[in-house]
């Protein structure tokens, strides 16, 4: 049952050759029997069964939509009413949130049934999902590496097939980063193309939630629930959502791919170039036109990206407080001693360091050195994409600079863990949207393609990545293990 | 551009975040090195060039001046450390 594709679990609920319940249960076996991976942060048995229940009345009914009854997992940075939703960290160990995300409720309504939550970076502050309260997860591939981060208990349960797709988050490359390093499909939407009510915030102005899925096909579907204008999301857009699936089979003769020259620099690794290289000629076979394009002002996305995210991280973070929610030190001697000893003793250190950084670079006298220059050089990021956007339907390149590295192998640097999202980081600051399939393999450790759209071209992302799934098996590749 | 110990116990005071003493030094040297990184932005001129706060340059939606909300305090205060009479509780503010 764990290696079927979602449309193949709805049509085996239809025809009764196995139970959401039976299914369920499943899953729920496999993420005990795999718990070592440590992908899940809260697993919800007994409500995903009441769960599963209800949705096989829904099924009997008649009427029910495609993911009724099939059993997804939520990174848990997503509130989950009733259900504890830490987002990594010691600070919300405690938190049981009081309401749904718009994003869960969406999944409620649909009848999909919740496994669990998630393993995450703190806050989805990482590369690697070494920053979790909860430990790091492990990478089903090399279980001695990281799956990448923020979203790795999500690009982990998905390669292991402790869940047939899942939720992931991304504000620098969350999705896509984890979903290259495990070998799995996800997509970053476009800026206010899901809902982030509910969805805790790190960066506001670069979060966005999305599918992380074993193919495009199946992507499609989880993005289909997801996506909508939610007015309680003030930077939500009011558009409307097209069918995800509809297109997925378009033929890609005449697709213009344009290549950033500054993708392919020197410095990428000859083995990641020559598997990238080897994806973007099937689009040629395919029937896709290449071409190469300039985008100069690429190099200083991690720059602006660390100056921007760390100052949203600084005011965003300030809400935790030891008052209201979450985590209160023993006692205190007086209000500020509340908030700092809370405060000091919750945070993990790269939270702590974002803080510190946010709260320089918004501090009086070096706000306009830090923070308008980086939402200036953001303009001329967005500018780049616009102009190469104009040339070429989408861009491809690499997702990452290698493969899933150690565990602990850059832990004690955090600049070289930054340089990880240095493929990713740019089109956050654009508010594009973008995916990671996977592409091939290094010394037996998954690559990702990149592929990066224009604004709401979610529809032809997914018919770009099930094109070459039609015609490679690279996401069918199952690591060994977890058969 | 590096910042010092002194330097990070301010900005640890102002973003009100306990920092162990032995951890003072590490952090001045990580983020020094954070702050060079980004002062890369310096090489590029950015005069006259319009800051970019949404990624779709859209402005606040308003709405209506209307009670959408219900009151929910027993329920959120149900999550809180401590609380007394439907107030949330610290410690003694004035004297």
């Amino acid at each position: 049952m764990h290696k079927k594709t979602l449309g193949e679990l709805a049509a085996g609920l239809r025809s009764k050759e196995f139970s959401s319940v039976e299914l369920t249960q499943h899953f729920l076996d496999r993420i005990k029997q795999h718990q070592d991976l440590n992908a899940f942060i809260t697993v919800s048995a007994d409500s995903a069964l009441q769960q599963a229940q209800a949705a096989c009345q829904l099924l009997a009914a008649g009427n029910a939509g495609p993911l009724a009854g099939i059993p997804i997992a939520q990174k848990d940075i997503f509130c989950t009413l009733g259900t504890k939703t830490s987002c990594g960290s010691k600070m919300l160990d405690n938190f049981i949130a009081p309401y749904d995300a718009t994003v869960v409720e969406h999944f409620n309504r649909a009848g999909a049934v919740m496994l669990g939550k998630l393993n995450m970076d703190e806050f989805a502050m990482g590369s690697s999902n070494e920053n979790s309260f909860y430990g790091p997860v492990r990478n089903p591939w090399a279980t001695d590496c990281v799956p990448g981060g923020s979203s790795g208990g999500s690009a982990a349960a998905v390669a292991a097939r402790l869940a047939p797709a899942v939720t992931g988050t991304d504000t620098g490359g969350s999705i896509r980063q984890p979903a290259a390093l495990c070998g799995v499909t996800g997509l970053k939407p476009t800026y206010g193309r899901v809902s982030r009510y509910g969805m805790i915030a790190y960066a506001s102005s670069l979060d966005q939630g999305g599918p992380m899925a074993r193919s495009a096909a199946d992507a499609a579907l989880l993005l289909q629930t997801m996506a909508g204008f939610d007015p309680k999301d003030s930077t939500s857009v009011d558009q409307a959502v097209p069918d995800y699936s509809a297109g997925l089979n378009d033929s890609l003769q005449g697709l213009k791919i344009g290549l950033p020259k500054q993708f392919f620099s020197t410095e990428l690794d000859s083995q990641m170039a020559a598997t990238i290289q080897a994806a973007i000629a099937e689009y040629q076979k395919l029937g896709a036109e290449v071409k190469e394009v300039d985008m100069p002002n690429l190099n200083l996305a991690i720059p602006a990206y660390y100056v921007i995210a760390s100052a949203e991280c600084s005011s965003n973070l300030s809400r935790y407080d030891g008052v209201r929610f979450g985590y209160r030190c023993q006692n205190p001697e007086d209000l500020t001693d509340l908030y700092t000893r809370s405060r000091g003793e919750a945070f993990g250190a790269e939270v702590k360091r974002r803080i510190l950084m946010g709260t320089y670079a918004l501090s009086a006298g070096y706000y306009d050195a830090y923070y308008l220059k980086a939402q200036q050089v953001r303009r001329l990021i967005s500018e780049d994409f616009k102009r190469a956007l104009s040339e070429v339907d989408v861009l491809m390149g690499p997702v990452t600079p290698s493969t899933a590295f150690k565990i602990g192998e850059k832990t004690s640097d955090p600049i070289q863990m930054y340089l990880e999202d240095i493929y990713t980081i740019a089109i956050n600051l654009a508010g594009l949207p973008a995916m990671s399939i996977p592409a091939g393999f290094i010394d037996g450790k998954p690559v990702g393609l990149h592929v990066i759209g224009n604004y709401f071209s979610e529809a032809k992302l997914l018919n770009v990545g099930h094109r070459y799934q039609q015609v490679t098996d690279w996401h069918l590749q199952i690591p060994k293990g977890f058969e | 551009m590096s910042l010092t110990a002194n330097d990070v116990k301010k900005i640890a005071h102002l973003a009100r975040l306990g920092i162990a003493e032995q951890d003072v030094e590490h952090y001045a040297k990580d983020l020094s090195g954070v702050l060079e990184l980004m002062t890369r932005m310096d090489q590029l001129n950015t005069d006259g060039v319009t800051p970019m706060a949404h990624p779709l340059d859209q402005i606040q939606r308003l709405r209506e001046d209307a009670v959408t909300e219900i009151d929910q305090r027993d329920h959120f205060q149900t999550i809180a450390p401590q609380t007394e009479a439907g107030l949330y509780l610290v410690p003694k503010v004035i004297d």
